[in-house]
């Protein structure tokens, strides 16, 4: 039989996984600490070797569909892309569900009024021409079209919205990633509803109450500036929507 | 509504700004060789120039003052917005009416200066 000579003489991590809901209860696990291992490959190793119905959730283990995230050592965190030796703390690995999101089991979230909250802030998408027309003429060099393009790639995993703590004290905050998403339509000339988009952002639970301190930035773990944006919607609040 | 009290708030800091700075370069002035009430209304009473520059000051911090108390209490209370609305508005009234109260007693002409 041939060893797995990544595992020999190895340490083994301490693990405490979140298990239940509410009133659950961190359980720890001793798992073998690899050279090459993220937080998602441990979560993966306890359920496939200790714990058969741990709850958890990841789908392209790639970094693109935005499913895995977690909180981490006390960080919202994507999972499939931290490496277990970048976060340990002392030696212990502290694996809980994503703040701000009602809980189902163990490690996964109810995802639903984070989804909501981009139909708060417009972010649907409105086009104005139909398939037998030519497709609008867009400059890419344009301000406009650069600070929409910056902001597009969100990949929705709701790091932002768990790292954000106005979303904790005010349920009916949009939050980062919604108020992004209608940053990124507010700028583009195709987006048929910019004002209402514009207007529903800053609606009740809207930019106005962001603190601007930019939590949901330093966590966006593909560096996206969800404050940015906000404040791209703020500044507009006053110089009226940006030329497209 | 949301977007004309967040305007609000941001235009009533710009014009508190250059308010605060010249109140504190006062302060600053006027205590230098001790501060007595005698001191300060002579320099207040009967000025038309003070009266509004401290109305002036009145009137935008008793704006922008309630709305960041309303910011705060719809962040940390469950209170209904309704209920906060209707607190900030008040407290709004307060801060004008006990500010335009001093200001007044500061800045009209006595006929006697008690002390
Ligand atoms: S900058 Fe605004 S949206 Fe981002 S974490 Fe802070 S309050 Fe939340
Ligand atoms: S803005 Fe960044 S952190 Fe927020 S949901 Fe999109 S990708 Fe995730
Ligand atoms: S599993 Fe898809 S982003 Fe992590």
């Amino acid at each position: 039989m041939s060893l797995d000579k990544s595992v020999v003489n190895v340490s083994f991590l301490e693990v405490k996984v979140w298990r239940g809901k509410d009133d659950g209860e961190l359980v720890s696990y001793q798992v073998p600490g690899r050279e090459n291992q993220t937080v998602l490959d441990v979560v993966s190793e306890i359920q496939r070797s200790h714990e058969p119905s741990l709850a958890y959730r990841y789908a392209c283990r790639v970094g693109v569909c935005g499913s895995c995230a977690m909180t981490v050592n006390g960080m919202p965190k994507w999972t499939c892309r931290t490496h277990v030796k970048k976060v340990m703390d002392d030696g212990v690995l502290t694996i809980e569900p994503l703040r701000n999101l009602p809980r189902i089991k163990d490690l996964v979230c109810d995802l639903s009024p984070f989804i909501d909250t981009w139909q708060q802030a417009g972010a649907p998408f409105c086009g104005t021409k139909t398939r037998h027309e030519a497709p609008a003429n867009i400059d890419p060099e344009s301000k406009a079209r650069k600070a929409a393009d910056a902001g597009l790639q969100c990949i929705n995993c709701a790091v932002c919205y768990s790292a954000c703590d106005v979303v904790s004290w005010n349920k009916d905050y949009i939050g980062p990633a919604g108020l992004n998403r209608a940053w990124t339509l507010v700028n583009d000339a195709r987006h048929g509803e910019r004002q209402s988009t514009f207007d529903k952002a800053f609606g009740s639970g809207g930019c106005g109450s962001c603190h601007s301190q930019g939590n949901c930035t330093r966590h966006c773990p593909i560096g996206l500036s969800p404050s940015e944006s906000i404040a791209g919607l703020k500044k507009s609040a006053l110089f009226g929507l940006p030329k497209v | 509504m949301e977007r004309s009290l967040f305007l609000t708030q941001r235009l009533t800091a710009m014009a508190l700004g250059p308010l605060v700075l010249v109140h504190l370069g006062l302060i600053l002035f006027a205590v230098k060789g001790g501060l007595t009430a005698e001191e300060i209304l002579l320099r207040t009473q009967g000025s038309v120039g003070w009266a509004l520059f401290y109305g002036a000051f009145v009137v935008m911090a008793s704006i922008h003052g309630p709305i960041g108390l309303r910011n705060v209490l719809r962040e940390w209370t469950d209170l209904t917005t309704g209920l906060i609305n209707f607190v900030t508005a008040g407290f709004g009234f307060l801060l004008l009416f006990v500010g335009i109260r001093a200001v007044l007693a500061v800045t009209q002409t006595a006929t006697q200066i008690s002390g």
